[in-house]
Formats: structure tokens, C-alpha cells, sequence
């Protein structure tokens, strides 16, 4: 019996090193407790899913609006489904090799970054064609799929479907390698992954079907909310867990990035999106801060979403994979620790800029102001940082364009953060707020450094990840670096000729104090510009469509790393 | 006094101090004698380890 035992659980993986240096009673005892208590968490599982599954159905029952009936269904079909998934793996272990890196989750991250990527800028796309041309906002959508609705849905696509993917997925992969350690807590990390995509069908569907807060990049409404807290808490666990476990006596400086951004990004979810339900059948919350302390609230969240989740977080990207694709240190390791304290120390107060002339004492958006222009110290201290970790190796800019591409974002991060700083002086703004400039610079700042950052990464990865021997294609490569950089160009220009103009348009006044242009005139002048810059999102769109080709083909076609194939991997 | 001056006046002078000096702390403790050599090292993490974990007998602390 004792024989059968073992032969059982040494298939299933439960062995570990301390219960092999036991003698064989206790073994049997230790391995029968633990199997006992998996399938204690089986059941307690199974309760679990179904519990949610009915109370999602009564609540679909009540449903008062359809935002909230359809994320009900939604619910009570994942966690149904799920329920049926557990119940058919009762008794299997999934094995977790602590001499293996857990690259499984790695690998649906960086797919699900891809998928994500090309969604967000098809939608943003057809809502920048929608500008140019409003007859794309069809009569028989309307109220489903007009700009208004389809906006947010482009915003949070790009940034938290991509971007986080993106995040989750790479901070995954740095810090095992970073550590020395698999990945913390076994399936936790699948959960975390699953749940922010869960996340994202639950914001996405709420937004068409009108579910929002109307707070801009906080719309999820309150259920969604508390979902993503729960996700968010797992990931923070789970990046914390393998920090902990490390093998490494240094915490390498992309893990500080990732964890200030992990933490930050989790204390402003938490205040922006305290909101009161009105009924606990229904999507509608009320915040629980009014008037101008609301929106103080809203932009100290939404400025610091810019700097901890776009920044921050694409930070610890740079410090690791530029690095490793240069094959040199990062420039300087003493620079890094004061970038990192620096930037977080200065852009938690940045916020207020985005409420110049409004209800906002003066004192609070002066104060806003002087930090957005002390930033400027940080991002370019960092932007040198990453630059400069090519010294002595610029030669590689020429043959390999995958670091062309992380060198080209990283002179973007240091164009927008250049841009954002002068944009948040009181006389600039008076100009620049509420004109296309302000999408300008955030599309340089999204396109250029998030997006161009991500597929370095991704191109890195990828081979790395399904062990090719290289990319399929350098020229496609090239090709998608010329059309993205071509197409932020044409983005960025556009934004800067149709801001300022229409910036000047709505202060003009003739000899009596009269204003000259009525609102309409200005759109109407706005008119060729939307036009490039719907092009220059085509050929973005159209760059990160042959990404997906290449990296396809890197998985189907590439040959195999010759390393890999004398060694056996487990499959996982 | 109420909640918001007593806050406000605490976080424009103790705490506001308190971050300073952390700050200028972390720039004089990077800069320590002897820093370079380590930080040489630490540098160089991304170049170990990249296909499997350290094991036990290879873990540094």
C-alpha cells in the first residue's frame, strides 16, 4: 500500500525535500495529510463557484440595468464553467518544479498582451476616424458604439488591457530571473493573470452597455472595482512571495519599479473608487467625495496612473530587458537607485496640473506645477540611464532593430516627460488644456514609450519564452519600427498644428472683446488634421498587425534552440 | 484646532523635512565609499540564472 502511495504521489509531484528525509511511516502521514488538505480546497472551491454562480444568477434575476444584467450572466458563466472545469480535475496535482521557472503564465501574457494591443488600436482607429468623419457613428449603434461609448473602451484597452497585460506578464518573468526563484504561490499567478482579463471583459462590456463612473481611466463601476481589488492583491502576493524567496541578497532596481508600481497603483484604486452602490442590484455608485475634492481626488489618481502604471511600471521594463538585450550592465546602478526615489518621491504631487483656473485653490495646482517641472530631473536622469547603457555598443543600433526599438521609446519617454513638464506651467496650460495638444502628448507618451517599450519586449520574449533560436524575421521587424515610428510622427505633428490652433481660435477677440470663432468653426478647421492623424493610427495599427505575424511565425516556423532540445522540459 | 489644519500644518513642516532628509539620505548612502563594487555586482544580475533558479548551494545571501 505504502508502495502504491508513493508511486501516486511521486506522479503527482507532491514530494518535496523534507518529506523524503523522513522514514517511511511518517512520509506516509505527511503526504496523506497533504493530499487530505488538497482536497479539503477542492471542496471548499466547489462551494465556493457555486455559491457565486447562484448568487449571479439571482442577481441577473434582479438586474436593474443592462450593464449590470449582463456582467451578472457573465459571472455566473465563468464561475459555472469553472465549477464543472474543477470538478473534472479533482484528484489531479499540478506539479511545481521549485529548479523551474513558471513561464507558463509568462507565455498567456505576452498573447494576451499582443490580442490586447491590436483590439485597443483598432478601436482607437475607428474613434479617430469617428472624429474626422461622424457618419461612422451609425445610426443603428447609436448608444452602443458611438464615440462617446467606444472612447473609454479604446483608453482602458490600450492601457490596462496591453499596458497591464504587458506589466503583469514581464514582471512575472524579471522577477523569477531577478531572484532566482520560481514564481510564488503555484497557481496564484494563473489566478491573478485570468482574473485582470476577467477584469477587462467586465470594464469593456460595462463601458458600451453604459456602465461608468464617468471618473476617466477609473470607469469600472463598483462590483468591478472590488473585483480588481481582490486580482490586485493576489498579483501584489504573488511579486512579493518570490521577492521574498529570493536567491539573490540585492532586490535588483526593475523589481523596486514594479513594486511601487504594484503598491501605488493599489492605494489609488482604492481611494479614487470609494463610491456607495445605490442598489445592490444595480451598476449605479455614488463616490463619497464631492465637488472640488473629487476631482482633486480623480487627478491625483489619474496623474499618477501616468506615472506609476505608464511609468514606473515600463521603468522596470527598461531596466531589465534593455540590459539584457544590449548584453551590457545598466549605465549606472548608483543613478538607478536615485531615478527610482526621485521619480517617486516627485510624481505623487504632480496631479493637481490638471485642474489650472478651475475650483482647485491656486496654492494646490502652483504646488502641482512645481513638481511637474522638478520631474523633469528624474525622467531625464532615467532616460540617460537607459540611453547610456548602450555606450560602447551603439554599433548593435544598426544590425539589431528590436533594441532600435527600445532606444526609440526610451527617446520618447524623454520627449513626453520634456512636453508634459512645459504643458503644466499655469501660462502654457491656459493655452493647451482642452485642445488636441493634450491627446498629442499623451499619444506620444503612450504610442512612443509604452507601446514602442512593450514590443521590444515582446520581440525579446517571445523567442526566449517557446525556446527559438531567433525572431522569424529582422526585416519585419524593421518594418514594423518604421510604420509605428512614421505613424506617432504623424499623430504627434497633427495634435501639435490642430491643439495649438484651436487653442488660439477660442482666445481670439475683435477690437470690441468679442470672440471671433465659434466652437464649430474650430471644428471644422480641425478637419485635415484628424484626418492624418487617423493615418498615423492606421500605420500603428498596421506595425503591431505584422508584430503578431512575426512573433506567429517565430512560434510555428523558427528552429528550435539547440540547448533546449538535450534537455527535457517538463511540460507546464 | 480642526483635522485638515492640524494635518496640513504637519505635513508642510515635520513630514515634509522628514521626506527631505530621506531623500538627501538615500543620495549620500548610494554615494558611500565603497559602493561601486557592490553595486557592480548587482548590476550584473540580469546575466545570471536567465534559464533556471539558483539552486541551495548556489543562493548568495
Amino acid at each position: 500500500m505504502l508502495f502504491a502511495l508513493t508511486q501516486i504521489n511521486a506522479r503527482m509531484g507532491v514530494w518535496d525535500d523534507n518529506t523524503l528525509s523522513l522514514n517511511p511511516p511518517e512520509r506516509s502521514r505527511i503526504v496523506l495529510g497533504k493530499t487530505k488538505g488538497r482536497k479539503m480546497l477542492n471542496y471548499i472551491k466547489l462551494i465556493a463557484l457555486a455559491v457565486v454562480t447562484l448568487c449571479a444568477l439571482i442577481a441577473a434575476n434582479y438586474a436593474r440595468d443592462v450593464a449590470y444584467l449582463v456582467h451578472a450572466i457573465i459571472i455566473a458563466l465563468v464561475s459555472g464553467g469553472l465549477f464543472i472545469w474543477t470538478l473534472r480535475r479533482v484528484g489531479d496535482t499540478t506539479s511545481h518544479p521549485q529548479n523551474e521557472y513558471m513561464d507558463s503564465v509568462v507565455r498567456a501574457g505576452v498573447i494576451a498582451t499582443a490580442f490586447w494591443g491590436v483590439v485597443g488600436f483598432l478601436a482607437g482607429v475607428f474613434i479617430a476616424f469617428q472624429l474626422a468623419f461622424p457618419v461612422l457613428n451609425f445610426e443603428w449603434a447609436e448608444g452602443y458604439a458611438n464615440f462617446g461609448r467606444l472612447r473609454p473602451l479604446h483608453t482602458s484597452a490600450v492601457i490596462f488591457a496591453f499596458g497591464g497585460n504587458a506589466l503583469i506578464a514581464s514582471s512575472f518573468y524579471v522577477v523569477q530571473r531577478t531572484s532566482a526563484a520560481r514564481l510564488w504561490g503555484g497557481n496564484l499567478g494563473w489566478f491573478v493573470f485570468w482574473g485582470y482579463q476577467l477584469f477587462i471583459v467586465l470594464a469593456a462590456t460595462g463601458y458600451l452597455l453604459g456602465g461608468t463612473q464617468s471618473k476617466e481611466y477609473a470607469e469600472p463601476e463598483w462590483y468591478v472595482d472590488l473585483w480588481l481589488t481582490v486580482v490586485w492583491v493576489a498579483y501584489l502576493a504573488v511579486f512579493l512571495g518570490t521577492i521574498i524567496k529570493r536567491k539573490e541578497p540585492h532586490i535588483y532596481v526593475a523589481n523596486w519599479f514594479y513594486l511601487s508600481f504594484i503598491i501605488t497603483v493599489a492605494m489609488l484604486h482604492l481611494v479614487n473608487n470609494a463610491t456607495i452602490p445605490v442598489s445592490i442590484f444595480g451598476s449605479k455608485s455614488v463616490i463619497v467625495w464631492a465637488g472640488v475634492q473629487d476631482a482633486m481626488t480623480q487627478w491625483w489618481y489619474g496623474h499618477n496612473a501616468v506615472g506609476f502604471f505608464l511609468t514606473a511600471g515600463f521603468l522596470g521594463m527598461m531596466y531589465y530587458f534593455v540590459p539584457k538585450q544590449a548584453e551590457r550592465p545598466v549605465f549606472s546602478y548608483k543613478l538607478s537607485i536615485i531615478h527610482f526615489w526621485a521619480l517617486i518621491f516627485l510624481y505623487i504631487w504632480a496631479g493637481p496640473h490638471h485642474l489650472h483656473y478651475t475650483a482647485l485653490p491656486d496654492w494646490a495646482s502652483t504646488l502641482g506645477m512645481v513638481f511637474s517641472i522638478v520631474l523633469w530631473m528624474p525622467s531625464w536622469g532615467g532616460m540617460i540611464n537607459g540611453l547610456m547603457t548602450l555606450s560602447g555598443a551603439w554599433d548593435k543600433l544598426r544590425t539589431d532593430p528590436v533594441i532600435r526599438m527600445m532606444v526609440i521609446s526610451i527617446g520618447f519617454y524623454g520627449m513626453s516627460t520634456f512636453e508634459g513638464p512645459m504643458m503644466s506651467i499655469r501660462a502654457v496650460n491656459s493655452l493647451s488644456h482642452y485642445t488636441d495638444w493634450t491627446i498629442g502628448h499623451v499619444h506620444s507618451g503612450a504610442l512612443g514609450w509604452n507601446g514602442m517599450i512593450t514590443f521590444g519586449v515582446l520581440y525579446f520574449l517571445v523567442p526566449v519564452l517557446w525556446k527559438r533560436e531567433a525572431l522569424y524575421s529582422l526585416k519585419l521587424v524593421s518594418w514594423h519600427f518604421w510604420l509605428a515610428t512614421i505613424g506617432i510622427v504623424l499623430y504627434a505633428a497633427s495634435m501639435w498644428v490642430t491643439g495649438i490652433m484651436e487653442g488660439l481660435m477660442w482666445r481670439e477677440v475683435d477690437a470690441n472683446g468679442f470672440l471671433v470663432n465659434s466652437f464649430a468653426d474650430t471644428v471644422a478647421a480641425k478637419f485635415p488634421m484628424y484626418v492624418v492623424r487617423g493615418l498615423g493610427g492606421l500605420m500603428f495599427l498596421l506595425g503591431s498587425i505584422i508584430m503578431c505575424y512575426n512573433l506567429w511565425m517565430t512560434v510555428k516556423k523558427s528552429p528550435a534552440k539547440e540547448s533546449s532540445l538535450s534537455v527535457a522540459v517538463p511540460a507546464e | 484646532m480642526e483635522t485638515y489644519s492640524l494635518m496640513r500644518e504637519f505635513a508642510d513642516s515635520w513630514m515634509l523635512l522628514f521626506l527631505f532628509l530621506f531623500f538627501i539620505g538615500v543620495v549620500l548612502w548610494v554615494f558611500r565609499p565603497g559602493a561601486s563594487k557592490g553595486y557592480r555586482d548587482t548590476a550584473s544580475i540580469p546575466f545570471r540564472h536567465s534559464d533556471k533558479p539558483a539552486t541551495d548551494e548556489e543562493a548568495r545571501t
